[in-house]
């Protein structure tokens, strides 16, 4: 069980660094799906089948996917000369370092809190499915707006673009 | 006898596990599995070749291939020693890992689909909480591997392709997912074999199935429609039209990395029928109760040609779609009935049984169609031909 964990990590890990480090826009985006990918399975191996295949679904299949869109209908897709690496470098070294060390406190802080099982709580789809429609709905609806105001903002912005350029 | 014969592949597939130590049983069982459905579906795959250049011939009145073998039916055997002789052509400046890659992403992942679904009773190879979301995930994924053929080989019409590819199996895939939605609300589960037990019911010779309610029908021409742009079957054959973009996102392969497309092409559209005839078309179930002791892996493969001679027909008789034709329909046709079926499906779920329910969706339904059609229709101003440039 735990080498399948490392080893799942260490493509995880592999992925995110090269969609960082590697120079060509587009090979930056494919090594994002691989980190992706081996998200989805991290969850898959925590038998959280709802959750792995969401990853999969949404964020392979419809994020990256439009990374990949937007790289290609935006600007050339060569590599370029010089290097992609920000000159305010540092600044994110160290803003990333605290959001890192932020969520890894409040995990390591919620552990004691949490019961202690036996068995890990199976949580079925229908499950998830009830918990969202009933308790969780207000939130759910809430992202629902949200979505669809970012869908119209998109448009809206489109419109504007074609009626400058009459 | 019947329901030995019925269960005869999962029997042997136990009676063999049986040689082995009882702790390798469920892998022997489950490797077995794979070879049936890594060796059966590309067989079809050679068959559905044939019979689709014979259907394709006789549409277009003349005669398909008829030279190799009894009636040309080991024309794929030649096909295959052809590929596999022929040069692999890699260009220059292709990007050769991710060319390399491509055909081979796409394969894996359709084959992955063919998991979750029951070929048979008790007949598939992982039984998923949530296998309709699995299928769809890997669906997913192939959109990947095309856009990995078109960029890596560094050609215009490639590209031009692959872009045409994902920015219709984006638009399509969305109508697919809600229209599969509809039979999850009835069903109440995402488990592919609930969602065939509960159409394997019968009143009197009449089975449940729900492409004989208002919203599975409507549902399932929606899914329909929608599979066929998602396997890039004529009239949705833009990412590879021969007259414009010589072959889209695989013109730059050759020998057997272009028999992969190939090959993945139809396991997709294989799997998109079999997936179709489970959601709508009672999956295993027999048609009428009393053709119950005709075993149940008959029926699925059955009612898969069934559709793949409906796609064949579609191919021969209908003209390319254009882009912007191709995108009008899906985002102001197709996605609108599939949101108002949803709707329709609610109303079914909480009518309860009895006629108003057949009444108020039908009605729903039609009104809607008529409605929407009537409204597209009149912008459109039909009328004889005018030819801008020629006169």
């Amino acid at each position: 069980m735990s080498g399948v964990f490392y080893f799942i990590s260490a493509v995880t890990v592999a992925g995110a660094l090269a969609a960082v480090l590697l120079r060509n826009t587009i090979h930056c985006a494919l090594a994002l799906a691989v980190a992706f990918a081996g998200l989805a399975l991290l969850f898959l191996s925590l038998d959280a089948q709802f959750v792995g295949f969401v990853q999969i679904l949404v964020y392979i299949g419809a994020v990256v996917i439009l990374v990949v869109f937007a790289i290609l209908l935006t600007r050339d897709s060569e590599a370029p000369n010089q290097g992609v690496y920000s000159r305010t470098w540092l600044a994110g070294l160290v803003i990333t370092a605290a959001v890192f060390a932020f969520l890894a406190w409040a995990v390591l802080a919620s552990l004691p809190g949490l019961p202690r099982r036996a068995v890990a709580p199976a949580a079925s789809v229908q499950d998830i499915g009830n918990a969202l429609m009933t308790r969780y709905v207000l939130p759910l609806e809430i992202i629902a707006v949200l979505l669809t105001a970012a869908t119209i903002g998109a448009v809206i912005v489109a419109m504007h673009e074609k009626a400058r350029s009459k | 006898m019947a329901a030995t014969i019925d269960q005869i592949f999962v029997i042997f597939a136990n009676w063999v596990g049986g040689f082995f130590p009882a702790a390798w049983h469920a892998a022997v069982v489950d490797v077995l599995g794979v070879i049936g459905i890594v060796s059966v579906f590309p067989a079809l795959f050679a068959l559905t070749t044939v019979l689709e250049r014979k259907g394709l011939g006789r549409m277009q009145n003349r005669l398909g291939p008829n030279r190799v073998g009894p009636a040309g039916f080991l024309q794929p055997v030649a096909d295959g020693i052809k590929s596999l002789t022929k040069e692999d052509v890699v260009p220059f400046t292709a990007n050769g890992i991710m060319h390399f890659l491509a055909p081979l992403v796409l394969v894996v992942t359709v084959f992955m689909g063919f998991a979750v679904l029951p070929v048979g009773r008790h007949m598939q190879l992982v039984d998923m909480d949530a296998g309709l979301l699995f299928f769809f995930a890997m669906g997913a994924a192939t959109e990947l591997s095309v856009f990995m053929a078109g960029w890596s080989s560094h050609n215009k019409y490639s590209i031009l392709g692959a872009m045409r590819a994902i920015a219709q199996m984006i638009s399509y895939e969305v109508p697919m997912l809600l229209s599969a939605v509809a039979v999850v609300m009835i069903v109440g589960s995402l488990s592919l074999p609930d969602i065939v037990s509960m159409q394997d019911q019968y009143s009197g010779v009449w089975p449940h199935w729900f492409i004989f309610t208002p919203w599975g029908f409507a549902a399932f021409l929606i899914f329909a429609i929608a599979a066929t742009s998602e396997s890039n079957r004529s009239p949705f054959d833009l990412p590879e039209g021969e007259s414009e973009i010589v072959a889209g996102y695989h013109t730059e392969y050759s020998g057997f990395k272009f028999a992969l497309f190939f090959l993945g092409e139809y396991l997709a559209m294989f799997a998109l029928s079999g997936l179709g005839v489970t959601l709508f078309l009672g999956g295993w179930a027999a048609p009428f109760s009393f053709l119950s002791f005709i075993p149940s892996w008959i029926w699925f493969f059955a009612k898969v040609m069934l559709s793949i001679a409906v796609f064949i027909w579609l191919r021969g008789t209908f003209p390319r779609l254009r882009q912007d034709q191709l995108m009008n329909f899906a985002w102001k046709f197709v996605l609108p009935m599939a949101l108002l079926d949803l709707v329709v499906t609610g109303i079914w779920r909480f009518l309860g049984p009895g006629w108003q329910q057949w009444v108020v969706c039908s009605l729903i339904l039609i009104a809607a169609y008529v409605v929407m059609g009537r409204t597209a229709f009149a912008v459109k101003h039909f009328g004889p031909r005018r030819y801008r440039y020629a006169e």
